[in-house]
């Protein structure tokens, strides 16, 4: 078991190791920050003062060991567009894509488990195969046009839910919520069902294909024969044999959940990382897209890990194979 | 292939019809006919592709040649005739008086130039990478995988919009209209070697150890020779298979990052651009702009991608 986990963790510090690399020689190597920041009016004393301020005029070597060292501490220096420091810009945006994230999460694993335990008990019912059916279609629509198709319906068409923000958000110390007014929970409707969407008809497909599998085990065959109810027998023996791979995919698509937040922020317009990701991208923020990639594939790495050693503690032959 | 020599040799005699006649026997055209699905995915694609091909014949007017702009035409709703001009348009008009269905028609050839770019690039890198994995093994195989794992540890979107950003930064910025399009292929390229390399590298493992590999070695043929004359031509059918999926997929990635506006630029909009344009007349009434090139996308990615489903299921039935 520790050797395998010590091999994990070997190989998740090696991700962020290029990581770190490839964030800091976009610093180095793309663009000049000073063009950017100053306009076409500008002196030579301009350009030194903001040269040293940014700390660009040290050598390579020296800008990469600080790199890592602000970078271990959360410092990213300051943002190229803003003017403000990028981990004040970040403290301030990520409880929107937090909150949005959780909510999604939630609702694809909820609808995702219970859509697919559904569909695989009644597998020849009609509504059965209308939320296959539907499912497909799910997966092969881009998430962009889901979202808009749904502004389109309930913002556009019937005035139900806004189609872009947070609505009112209330302050509590640094963090701020939108669960807690009725504009914020209207507001996060339709991003949340955006952004779950993906995941939740990946989860019921999976659910669904496993209990198919799962209710064909002798096992089943028993407890029908001991005269269990069909409820005995659908929830306690089979979903719960199910859940092995469930939960590892839930796992591994939380940080898909983060990651595909862009595309859903971008299309309502919602304040968080992903907005302030793009953004950066098109106005070469460097510091920002530097401190997103790096907190990002922290994630991956740290959810990657985690659920390795979770499924190594579920199932027993991994921990054999890994000797 | 024919036991008989006489028959082969009618065969070569007359090898237009018989190759024709042979492509009409085989399993595969069988299965294309039993299966409306593909059969209406391929018209589909087909009809788009060629549509795209041929955009300057069929399209109305050339939506990037200002002296075919008419400002008095903008908002023109889909065959309606004009308030002022009288003209009518099949899907309508943007605000400068563009043919949307003009506009569409080059957008898509913009879409579909760089879902074809991007995968053969993809296609290329991966089939060298996983070749050199897979048949010299050690340091080589150890160094490109594990640079797969790492890249895999992300959604391929994100890789895509990162490298995209580099080279935004990296190139200047009077020239990044015009690099755009090709950023955005290496971009879409790079995020999507992984899967064909590991593929690739897989099969060779599985054929390096076969007799005619041997037999190639030992009659001296230098491993460039062995690797693209022999072990190639026997492992490019999952190649194949994938490369059509994930065409679908790189037309879908292509629009998800010009709609994000870090993309196509709207000098050379392809449909997620004009998507994007769309999405802000949303709200005041004008649906078209954002409908046609919508409904356009879904069909181009959704017949391509079924073809592609039904491609492996008919090819390679493992890959499942």
């Amino acid at each position: 078991m520790l050797p395998f986990i010590l091999k994990r963790v070997f190989q998740s510090m090696l991700v962020l190791v290029v990581t770190g690399a490839i964030a800091f020689s976009m610093f180095t190597f793309v663009g000049d920050p000073i063009d950017n920041m100053l306009g076409q009016e500008r002196t030579m004393e301009d350009v030194e003062r903001l040269r040293a301020r940014l700390g660009l005029d040290k050598p390579i070597p020296v800008q990469y060991f600080k790199f890592l060292n602000e970078a271990a501490q959360g410092n990213f220096g300051v943002s190229y567009r803003q003017g403000r420091e990028v981990s004040e810009i970040i403290m301030e945006r990520a409880p929107a894509t937090l909150e949005l994230a959780a909510l999604s999460a939630i609702f694809a694993v909820v609808m995702g488990i219970v859509l697919g335990v559904f569909t695989a008990i009644r597998r020849d019912g009609f509504a059965a195969h209308f939320i296959m059916s539907a499912s497909l279609i799910g997966v092969s629509l881009p998430t962009f046009l889901i979202g808009i198709l749904l502004i389109y319906l309930f913002s556009v068409e019937l005035g139900w839910l806004p189609s872009f923000g947070r609505g009112e958000v209330i302050k509590i110390g640094g963090w701020t919520t939108g669960f807690l007014t009725e504009s914020g929970l209207k507001a996060l409707i339709l991003p949340a069902i955006t952004l779950g969407l993906y995941q939740m008809t990946l989860i019921m497909r999976l659910v669904r294909s496993e209990m198919l599998e799962v209710l064909r085990q002798d096992y089943i065959r028993f407890a029908r024969a001991r005269g269990l109810s069909e409820r005995v027998i659908n929830f306690r023996h089979a979903l719960k044999n199910t859940m092995v791979p469930v939960v590892t995919v839930i796992g591994l698509q939380l940080g898909a959940i983060i990651a595909f937040a862009i595309i859903t922020e971008t299309v309502f317009q919602w304040p968080g990382l992903g907005l302030l990701f793009i953004n950066a991208i098109q106005f070469v923020d460097i510091p920002v897209m530097a401190a997103y990639l790096m907190m990002i594939s922290v994630m991956f790495v740290v959810i990657n890990l985690l659920v390795d050693i979770l499924y190594a503690f579920i199932d027993p032959r991994l921990r054999v194979s890994a000797k | 292939m024919t036991d008989q020599p006489i028959s082969a040799q009618q065969e070569q005699q007359s090898a237009t019809p018989s190759r024709l006649r042979r492509a009409l026997d085989s399993d595969f055209y069988y299965a294309f006919r039993r299966s409306p699905v593909a059969m209406v995915s391929a018209a589909v694609s087909l009809l788009l592709i060629l549509s795209a091909i041929f955009a300057p014949l069929i399209a109305t007017t050339n939506p990037f040649d200002p002296t075919s702009l008419n400002l008095m035409n903008g908002f023109t709703p889909p065959m309606a005739p004009n308030a002022f001009t009288g003209e009518t348009f099949l899907m309508g008009t943007d605000d400068q008086g563009r043919d949307v269905f003009s506009t569409i028609l080059y957008g898509m050839r913009i879409s579909l130039f760089v879902g074809f770019a991007a995968v053969l690039f993809a296609v290329v890198l991966g089939i060298f990478l996983g070749l050199l994995a897979g048949y010299f093994g050690g340091w080589i195989d150890s160094f490109i995988m594990r640079t797969a794992d790492v890249q895999l540890t992300f959604p391929s979107i994100l890789v895509a919009m990162l490298i995209f950003g580099i080279a935004k930064g990296i190139t200047p910025i009077e020239h990044r209209d015009q690099m755009a399009i090709w950023v955005l292929i290496l971009a879409i390229g790079l995020s999507d070697w992984v899967q064909f390399a590991r593929v690739v590298r897989g099969a060779t493992l599985v054929e390096k150890n076969k007799d005619y590999v041997s037999a190639a070695r030992l009659i001296g043929r230098r491993p460039s020779t062995i690797m693209l004359r022999h072990i190639l031509p026997n492992i490019l059918s999952p190649v194949l298979v994938i490369a059509t999926i994930s065409l679908a997929l790189a037309i879908i990635a292509e629009a998800t990052l010009s709609f994000l506006g870090v993309g196509a630029p709207p000098t050379q909009p392809s449909l997620g651009t004009l998507i994007r344009i769309g999405q802000g007349y949303l709200f005041s009434g004008e649906w078209w702009i954002l409908f046609f090139p919508a409904c356009t996308l879904l069909a181009l990615a959704l017949s391509v991608n079924m073809l592609g489903d039904w491609l492996r299921d008919v090819l390679n039935p493992r890959l499942k």
